[in-house]
């Protein structure tokens, strides 16, 4: 619980988050700029897991735990991702989205 | 009676026709014939066994012979209506089961040596005991139904047995046609079997046949066109049973038949199968006597006077013998199609009920003697043609012996079996209609004249020098020919009125002198006839054969039946009824789907730019999806 500032101006915050990660994630052409807009995405869930625990439920620990596993889960995730990025460069020598578009018609 | 054991009877050669068509590649030929013949001998032991049993023991109670049946219900419609598989024991099957299985078993000893040394020796057992199982069932049938499954059981056995010769063009041809000219004629069969079904509600001869029974008592309350809707199943019934016994005009098919080997002419186109329309007949006697004062009897008894005629002028001017007698036998079948006919149903008026019977039981005996002679004398000759034979005599003795004695018997001459059947017919078709027992006299005639022209042509006639000496066949060969000709000369004598008649009460019948008399005379001036003609090489034959001009022509191609079913399939309805249609369904049927298809193609050629292999494409329809949706539902929600 934050003096001064409620809880609509932090769910205000993590809309801006997540709608500016979703615009990232379709029109970046990088594929490590589209990995972090997915994170700024994740980002914006947590910051709502640990807003609505602390505001609605202060007597309980489950969103602040949850915030804790997908930020886990978020660094494996990335760990992954750029795993196949890394292994994308030495195919194709390039990690734009728009040379990885052979699965089609 | 006990009459379980029965059930044997037809098992035992479906045994034999799985154990040998299942081990086709491993048994031995010299093994499968044996195990065909001993089937066969135990099925027929039991036959002849149950026959004595039924007629000379417990099958009379008060002097009528008591119908027995076993059964269980295979397919239940109603409680009324269902299709039940069982035997039923009464005169006329038990007649047939002793024909089938003598002949059968005959037939069977014979092919062993006929057959001796084909490729396919173990599968022509196969078929022949498959044939045997079926025409067991077809005579023990105990309803309609039953009967029509074994009825189309006998014909394919008899179409892949004509086909047996399967590299021969000419085989494929006249098995084909003669199952498609049968399941033809079938198709009315089946037709009167529902009609009966759906206005009587049952299938079961001894509730259809009761002359009490409301089958018989109520013909009268639907009618269809003039005629009683009864009157016309019984038509169509006949319909199929003209097919199989090949009446006209339905016979084109029998002389084709004689494609397939010897023994299984003999077998299945002379003495048992083309016999079962007349048993067809015969068991629903009552119900075509009844039903609208024998209407369809009447039908039944035309169709086989012409049918007699007709077959007899065609057997005068053929040249291949096996087709001189498939027509002779045609001949016969519609003597005893006359004689069921113009029978009636109580006591001494049934005699023509009996004399069909009587016919069917001796000229099952002589025809099947002039097949299995025939087949010896191809087998010494190689060749079925008459121009080829001549002389033979001398060098098969029990052949020519033989083949005179079911000669004599065909012709009518006492004291042969065929003489007192054909009497009893000709008694039959005197006291019923005059036109009938003219044209039996006639036909009387004509028989005697054929078959005396081939034996003549064959055993004596010009003697020719062959390239190979014809020897006398070998004993398993022979001695079928003498147990038959032994039973072409006495099976005569047993008192038939009194075992097999229509009302199932005996009767003594009596030998009409003056009746017999003629037919023996026009028997004998038809054999007289053959003796001047072919006795000795002469051109007397041809002479008359020139003084009767284009008739003798007409005669020899067989009245143009062939052609007409041609012309009428080919040029009539494969190219006006069939060629359009199919023209219809290419174009529009078959067009229509293939449109669908085409336009589906087009379509999805047009929208498969969706599929951009772009992540970023696809996750912004999922997300433009996923906002569609929230705006929705809130919209839903809220209001």
């Amino acid at each position: 619980m934050i003096e001064g500032i409620s809880i609509y101006e932090i769910l205000t915050l993590t809309t801006i988050l997540f709608f500016i990660g979703i615009y990232g994630f379709l029109t970046r052409r990088n594929l490590i700029s589209i990995l972090i807009s997915v994170e700024m995405i994740l980002n914006a869930s947590v910051v709502n897991f640990v807003i609505i625990n602390k505001y609605l439920y202060p007597d309980v620990l489950q969103g602040v735990l949850f915030s804790i596993f997908i930020i886990a889960i978020a660094a494996a995730e990335t760990a992954l991702a750029v795993a196949i990025i890394i292994n994308l460069y030495r195919q194709i020598s390039s990690v734009e989205v728009k040379d990885t578009e052979v699965m089609k018609f | 009676m006990n009459i379980s054991y029965i059930i044997l009877v037809p098992l035992i050669p479906l045994v034999v026709f799985l154990l040998l068509g299942i081990f086709n590649q491993k048994i031995k030929p010299a093994v499968s014939g044996y195990v065909g013949v001993f089937g066969l001998l135990a099925s027929a032991s039991l036959s002849l066994y149950a026959a004595y049993h039924y007629f000379f023991i417990s099958g009379k109670v008060d002097g009528t012979y008591q119908t027995f049946t076993e059964k269980s219900i295979w397919m239940n419609f109603t409680d009324a209506l269902h299709i039940d598989m069982g035997i039923l024991i009464d005169p006329i099957s038990m007649m047939m089961l002793v024909v089938v299985s003598i002949v059968s078993l005959m037939v069977h000893i014979y092919s062993r040596g006929y057959m001796k040394g084909d490729n396919g020796y173990t599968k022509f057992f196969a078929f022949l005991s498959l044939f045997t199982f079926s025409m067991y069932g077809l005579v023990l049938a105990t309803n309609l139904f039953q009967i029509y499954i074994f009825w189309e059981l006998v014909g394919v056995s008899s179409y892949l047995l004509i086909g047996y010769y399967y590299t021969k063009t000419s085989a494929i041809a006249a098995a084909k046609k003669a199952f498609i000219v049968t399941r033809f004629a079938d198709f009315g069969f089946l037709i009167g079997i529902l009609i009966i079904g759906f206005y009587t509600g049952t299938f079961d001869f001894e509730t259809l046949n009761n002359p009490e029974g409301s089958a018989i008592l109520n013909w009268a309350a639907t009618s269809f066109m003039g005629l009683s809707v009864i009157t016309w199943a019984l038509i169509l019934i006949f319909i199929g049973g003209a097919g199989k016994s090949a009446m006209f005009p339905f016979h084109i098919w029998l002389p084709d038949a004689m494609e397939g080997p010897t023994p299984v002419s003999a077998l299945i186109h002379a003495a048992t199968m083309v016999v079962a329309g007349i048993f067809l007949v015969a068991r629903l006697f009552p119900m075509f006597y009844f039903v609208e004062d024998g209407f369809a009897l009447n039908i039944v008894a035309y169709v086989g006077a012409f049918s007699a005629l007709f077959a007899a002028i065609i057997a005068i001017t053929q040249t291949d013998i096996k087709r001189v007698l498939a027509f002779s036998t045609m001949s016969q079948l519609g003597y005893m199609m006359l004689a069921l006919g113009v029978s009636g149903y109580d006591g001494q008026e049934g005699v023509g009920y009996m004399a069909s019977m009587f016919h069917l039981f001796t000229h099952a005996m002589f025809k099947a003697l002039l097949f299995l002679g025939a087949g010896s004398v191809i087998h010494a000759v190689h060749s079925n043609y008459l121009k080829d034979m001549g002389g033979l005599r001398k060098y098969m003795p029990i052949t020519n012996f033989t083949f005179l004695i079911a000669a004599i018997a065909i012709a009518g001459i006492p004291p042969f079996a065929g003489f007192w059947s054909k009497d009893e017919i000709l008694v039959a078709a005197y006291e019923h209609n005059k036109l009938i027992y003219y044209v039996g006299v006639f036909v009387a005639g004509l028989t005697a004249f054929y078959i005396f022209r081939i034996y003549f042509g064959i055993f004596w006639g010009k003697e020719k020098t062959y390239n190979h000496t014809p020897k006398e066949s070998p004993l398993s060969m022979t001695f079928p020919l003498m147990v038959l000709a032994f039973l072409s000369i006495t099976a005569g004598f047993i008192p038939f009125s009194e075992f097999v008649t229509a009302d199932k009460n005996g009767f003594d019948a009596h030998l009409n002198y003056s009746l017999a008399a003629i037919a023996t005379a026009v028997g004998l001036i038809g054999i007289i006839m053959a003796w001047v003609f072919y006795k000795k090489e002469n051109s007397l034959s041809d002479k008359y054969a020139k003084a009767f001009g284009p008739f003798y022509k007409w005669a020899s191609d067989k009245f143009y039946f062939d052609e007409i079913y041609m012309f009428v399939t080919k040029k009539i309805l494969f190219k006006r009824v069939s060629g359009p249609i199919a023209k219809f369904d290419n174009k529009y049927v078959d067009g229509t789907m293939v449109g669908i298809g085409n336009k589906t193609v087009w379509a999805s050629e047009k929208i498969k730019g969706i599929q951009s292999g772009k992540v970023q494409d696809y996750a912004f329809a999922f997300i433009a999806g996923v906002v569609v949706i929230a705006l929705v539902s809130i919209y839903l929600l809220t209001s």
